[in-house]
């Protein structure tokens, strides 16, 4: 195996991540296709099938995508240090520019028909997230429980708001997580009192190639 | 002390919000609200700004709203908070716990979790609408219709249906925005 010079490689992954950070416009979506070409067809440091493991993963834990997937490239290709300077990478250029956004927003928004201007763009800004909503809505996958806990939490977020009680929406998420847990425990206990009902396998046994980030074939739903 | 309140804030936010930028924003808005750090008008130029500006929407919410409240220090301790557990994460998955994804009780509390960011984000949209749009905020509150507001929410729904179904292409957001601009300081400015 020829020994790969380590500096340049970890420099190459930093400059592509500030690229990325610096021209990806509206998050998630665009960015996706632009890591894929980055480091799938022009570097070629990742496979596709690898990199829909990380896509899948990357949507299915928290965080905003972007760190999701520039910590786990960055570790790909040159471990820890791979993963942090990527991660840096990706939202420097966010970070400053919006720094020095801030310094000046409160002077701009003072004048007049700036301010004009921003009352149109909140009305935007609800037209965006709406139809975020939407979109996010229509590729839920549909069954009884997700179809119920979407409108219980729909319904009580409005409720509470309208009558000012302060109910964080962390809680939502969190109790809609554990009703979910408990909908597969009782799932799985059921199993177990029916006869000769197959074994629940957890993990799949991984290949070295393939599965080996684990995580499932990846599904776009619920993300914007 | 504010740095602490805001790294505390944003690390809360990163580490349970799934369904990324836009998943983030109903908890951003609780913090900002309840915190007292923005109004609601102010939060949402903010996104409008973050909407407009390259980079991840959370990183660039997080760097806007820790400045307003800390300056540089702020933005940096919030873009800490809200970035750290996603990279903790990626890296425990990466390194360790390979097949933390295929357990089924993961499976199963994500199961529950997605439907719920769904509709928060929806309920969110709806709320802030109900508050741009038709002035209410509370049910005790009053009530002031915005029809100028309406005026181009209409404008925009029917932009955004038109390039849907004419063109095939979703509307950019910042055209969205641009639109949005140029209608507010007609209606607001000039009429």
């Amino acid at each position: 195996m020829k020994e790969k010079k380590p500096l340049p490689k970890l420099l190459s992954l930093f400059l592509s991540f500030l690229k990325i950070g610096a021209f990806t416009f509206g998050g998630g979506y665009a960015m996706i296709a632009l890591l894929e070409n980055e480091f799938v067809s022009r570097k070629k440091w990742l496979g596709k099938e690898e990199f829909l493991d990380m896509l899948g993963i990357g949507e299915s834990t928290p965080g905003p995508i972007a760190v999701n997937m520039a910590t786990f490239i960055g570790y790909k290709v040159a471990g820890v240090i791979g993963s942090l300077l990527a991660t840096i990478a990706v939202c420097l250029p966010a970070f400053v520019i919006i720094f020095i956004i801030s310094l000046f927003f409160d002077k701009f928004l003072s004048l007049t028909y700036v301010g004009y201007a921003f009352r149109g763009i909140q009305v935007a800004v609800v037209y965006l997230i709406g139809s975020a909503g939407v979109k996010v809505i229509k590729d839920m996958k549909k069954n009884l429980f997700s179809v119920l806990v979407a409108s219980g939490v729909f319904v009580a977020f409005i409720l509470l708001s309208l009558f000012a009680v302060n109910f964080s929406s962390i809680f939502y998420i969190l109790i809609s997580g554990v009703l979910g847990l408990i909908l597969y425990l009782i799932g799985r206990l059921r199993a177990k009192a029916a006869p000769e009902a197959p074994e629940v396998p957890a993990v799949a046994p991984s290949t070295k190639e393939q599965g080996q980030e684990g995580g499932e074939p990846p599904s776009r739903e619920d993300k914007v | 002390m504010i740095y602490l309140t805001l790294f505390a804030v944003f690390l809360e936010i990163g580490a349970v919000s799934f369904g990324g930028g836009y998943g983030m924003l109903p908890m951003m808005r609780d913090v900002c609200l309840s915190h007292g750090f923005l109004t609601e008008e102010q939060f949402m130029d903010f996104i409008a700004v973050a909407e407009s500006t390259p980079g991840p929407i959370a990183v660039n919410m997080a760097t806007f709203i820790g400045s307003s409240q800390g300056g540089v220090l702020g933005a940096f301790l919030a873009t800490l908070g809200v970035v750290l557990p996603a990279f903790i994460i990626i890296l425990l998955i990466a390194a360790i716990l390979k097949n933390l994804l295929k357990y089924r009780g993961v499976q199963g509390f994500l199961s529950g979790v997605r439907p719920a960011v769904a509709a928060l984000i929806l309920a969110t949209a709806v709320v802030m609408g109900l508050r741009t749009v038709l002035g209410v905020t509370t049910f005790s509150g009053g009530f002031s219709f915005n029809y100028k507001g309406l005026i181009i929410l209409a404008v925009l729904v029917l932009v955004g249906l038109g390039s849907k179904y004419l063109l095939k292409k979703k509307a950019s957001p910042i055209v969205m925005i641009l639109l949005s601009a140029g209608l507010g300081m007609l209606l607001y400015g000039v009429l």
